[in-house]
């Protein structure tokens, strides 16, 4: 009897979590854009670091893709590269030493920078890219001054798509002409706040890398 | 809305207010009457209401203790029985062991006291005694000898031979003791071995006394459980409630066992059902781990079950013994492979936590480390993950008496809330009744002006009456009571004359009287 009881409540609860529905996913997706427009590439060092910070805290399930930020950045080619970690821990653990792997190259191989700055167009890239992953958390990582040089011919004057996307400007460094009206720097990081605000993003700005903890919420490398 | 009906007397507040007040206290004063008896009733039926649920949930007490009682009672048969069966069997096995060769002993206790007794009768037979012609010849021998050389010879060869034979006599004799210190040297270790047999049965007889004194005491209680002698109810509560905190106890270590257990195989487990789906908000990995924990539990049971330790599944009890045995093997076996499972596992997981740290000093740029005695960590990680099975299998007698005592704590709990129930009912019961005694009293301070006006009037009235008739009937002064008390006792000064007639049915118990009755 005591038997028959416990079955069937287990039974009950098995039926009980299999008529939840659809669960939300609740996986995290991140795209890094770096900037290599000018003088900016000598911070891609600093790049490398927010880099294996995010291979240290992702996890299985999760996607991550890096690309540069240059005069043309709504192009595949741009993307140096990207993954979504298997779900096998220790092909997932493979999985991040490439990819540490193809970005040390990558900051090897840079020598100069483009000589326009397409950040829209990455961020399009980017946004792309992170709503075919699905992913229950989606992050767009700008890494760059945020001072836009665009080619000419290139048209981005128009409302960013970034629902359910957080962007996260890192390292905006100021300017020469920000020193001498600081009220520059500001209203470029206001103006892009607004761009991705109306493109229904949420916006934060990360200029002390002693904080990148509270880039994502989880830290999966303290689990074990 | 509400400052038009405060102006509705006057433009000024206070006047209004005033009038307010004055219409309010003639209202209430001409309600005086109906509004003591809705508020006396409506207490009253409050208490009354309380009073009857509170016998109700006094009933369902009383049938609670009383299932408990049963419940205890028969759980202690059963225990009692089960001890008294033991003490027989035990009992048996000691008759059977020591007690079948009794009559083998009783055949060598025999022999040996006869052997004992002919070895004394050898021992004490009469030594050999010199011929009896021999007093004659010394006497001859020592006749006087008169110089005769002949007869001097002959006595001095009488004399000889007396001499001789004494000495054999002697030797004789010397030989005779020396076999009958033999024969008695003999006896010995017959005495001792005859003594060791007797303190042997000795001590089997003293051990069936000590078992069948244990079977005199649980007998005794089992025959209080039949009588349903409270005294034995009262032990076998306090025994079921000292189990159950124990029991608690112990599973409260299993399942920090199966927490540490959980730790060891969830991580690994990733990496056979995979680390990022999940199955009703849970991952997947976490619930096949708990799955294999809970069925090495389960597998526990079972042996335990086949072992006839413990008696949680009458179906396997009342197996036959084969089918028990076949049981016990399974169980037993499957409980073994989850061990190695388990071990593998954990093994897994020491070389994904070193996959992970070196991964994360590569990220960090920090060259890897080669620790020392890295295998002591991985073959405790694989010995903690075999062992913690068999462990946990051993949940299953914590469990049983857990849930056996479940049963008499869950009875005396709900006895505890039905009691508190009562209380709270009849304490519920009496302040309803006592604040409707208030209200009344509150309801005259309210009226006071009126009623001092009535009560000034009365007393003109009454004056009045009592000098017109004050030649031919003397009255009491009449004291001042409200009007509904007055009123009762005109009717009770009427009726005087009359056979006084019960007005209430019954008469109602204060409270702390009920509730003295009912701890009684």
């Amino acid at each position: 009897m005591k038997t028959l009881l416990v079955s069937l409540a287990l039974a009950t609860l098995a039926l009980t979590l299999s008529a939840c529905g659809q669960p939300q996913p609740t996986n995290k997706a991140v795209f890094l854009l770096v900037d290599t427009s000018g003088t900016y590439t000598e911070e891609l060092n600093k790049a490398q670091g927010i880099l294996n910070y995010l291979l240290a805290t992702l996890d299985s399930g999760d996607s991550i893709a890096v690309a540069r930020i240059d005069s043309g950045s709504f192009s595949e080619k741009d993307v140096i590269a990207k993954a979504t970690f298997d779900e096998r821990p220790s092909m997932a653990n493979d999985q991040k030493r490439v990819f540490k792997h193809d970005m040390d190259q990558f900051v090897a191989t840079i020598k100069t920078g483009s000589a326009h700055t397409d950040i829209t167009g990455a961020i399009l890239q980017a946004a792309e890219y992170l709503q075919e992953t699905g992913a229950g958390e989606k992050y767009v990582l700008v890494f760059s001054d945020l001072e836009e040089d665009l080619q000419k011919g290139h048209i981005r004057d128009f409302p960013l798509e970034l629902d359910g996307i957080q962007v996260i400007a890192l390292n905006v460094t100021k300017l020469r002409s920000d020193n001498i009206d600081p009220r520059d720097y500001l209203n470029r990081l206001a103006q892009w706040q607004k761009r991705v605000l109306d493109g229904g993003g949420n916006w934060r700005v990360v200029n002390d890398f002693d904080r990148l903890d509270r880039l994502i919420a989880i830290n999966a490398m303290d689990e074990i | 809305m509400l400052n038009e009906l405060l102006l509705l007397w006057s433009e000024q507040p206070a006047i209004s207010l005033a009038v307010w007040l004055l219409v309010l206290v003639t209202v209430l004063y001409l309600a005086r009457e109906p509004a003591h008896l809705l508020i006396k009733s409506t207490g009253r039926a409050i208490y009354r209401f309380m009073r009857s649920a509170a016998r109700a949930v006094s009933h369902i007490e009383q049938r609670a203790i009383h299932r408990n009682k049963e419940i205890i009672l028969a759980q202690g048969r059963e225990a009692t029985e089960k001890f008294i069966e033991r003490e027989f069997t035990r009992i048996n096995e000691i008759v059977a062991r020591d007690l079948s060769h009794y009559p083998n002993l009783h055949r060598e206790l025999t022999d040996a006291i006869e052997r004992l007794e002919n070895d004394y009768q050898a021992a004490t037979d009469a030594p050999p005694l010199p011929p009896e012609w021999l007093s004659v010849v010394q006497t001859i021998s020592e006749l006087p000898r008169q110089g005769d050389p002949v007869v001097s010879s002959i006595l001095e060869n009488i004399q000889d031979e007396v001499v001789t034979a004494h000495e054999e006599t002697l030797k004789a004799y010397q030989k005779s003791s020396a076999e009958r210190h033999r024969l008695l040297g003999a006896l010995q270790p017959q005495w001792r071995a005859l003594a060791n047999k007797l303190n042997k049965t000795k001590d089997v007889v003293a051990i069936t006394q000590e078992r069948a004194d244990a079977v005199d005491k649980h007998m005794a209680n089992y025959e209080a459980i039949r009588d349903h002698e409270d005294h034995i109810a009262r032990s076998l509560t306090a025994s079921s409630l000292t189990q159950f905190f124990i029991a608690g106890l112990v599973l409260f270590v299993a399942v920090m066992g199966g927490l540490i257990n959980f730790q060891l195989i969830a991580m690994p487990m990733a990496e056979m059902v995979g680390g990022n789906t999940y199955t009703g908000g849970f991952k997947t990995s976490d619930i096949a781990a708990l799955v294999i924990i809970m069925v090495e539990i389960a597998m526990g049971l079972f042996l335990l079950e086949s072992l006839r330790i413990t008696k949680l599944f009458p179906v396997i009890a009342h197996m036959d013994d084969k089918m028990r045995k076949r049981m016990m093997v399974i169980s037993f076996s499957i409980l073994f492979i989850l061990a190695g499972i388990e071990a593998s596992l954990a093994y897994m997981r020491d070389l994904l936590a070193l996959d992970r740290e070196a991964l994360k000093q590569s990220l960090a740029g920090v060259s890897a480390l080669n620790a020392e005695f890295r295998w002591i960590p991985s073959i405790g990680q694989m010995v903690m993950g075999f062992i913690l099975p068999f462990a946990l299998a051993f949940v299953a007698i914590p469990l049983e008496s857990f849930i056996h005592s479940s049963r008499t704590v869950l009875g005396v709990l709900t006895v505890a809330v039905l009691r508190t129930v009562i209380i709270s009912l009849r304490l519920v019961g009496g302040f309803a009744h006592q604040v409707s005694k208030m209200l009344v009293f509150g309801y005259d301070m309210v009226i006071t002006v009126p009623l001092s006006i009535e009560k000034w009037v009365r007393q003109g009235v009454q004056a009045r009456r009592d000098r017109g008739t004050e030649a031919t009937h003397q009255y009491p002064i009449e004291p001042y009571l409200p009007l509904e008390d007055a009123d009762e006792i005109q009717q009770e000064t009427v009726s005087v004359s009359e056979k006084p007639k019960r007005t209430r049915k019954r008469k109602t118990p204060d409270l702390d009287t009920d509730l003295a009755l009912n701890k009684s």
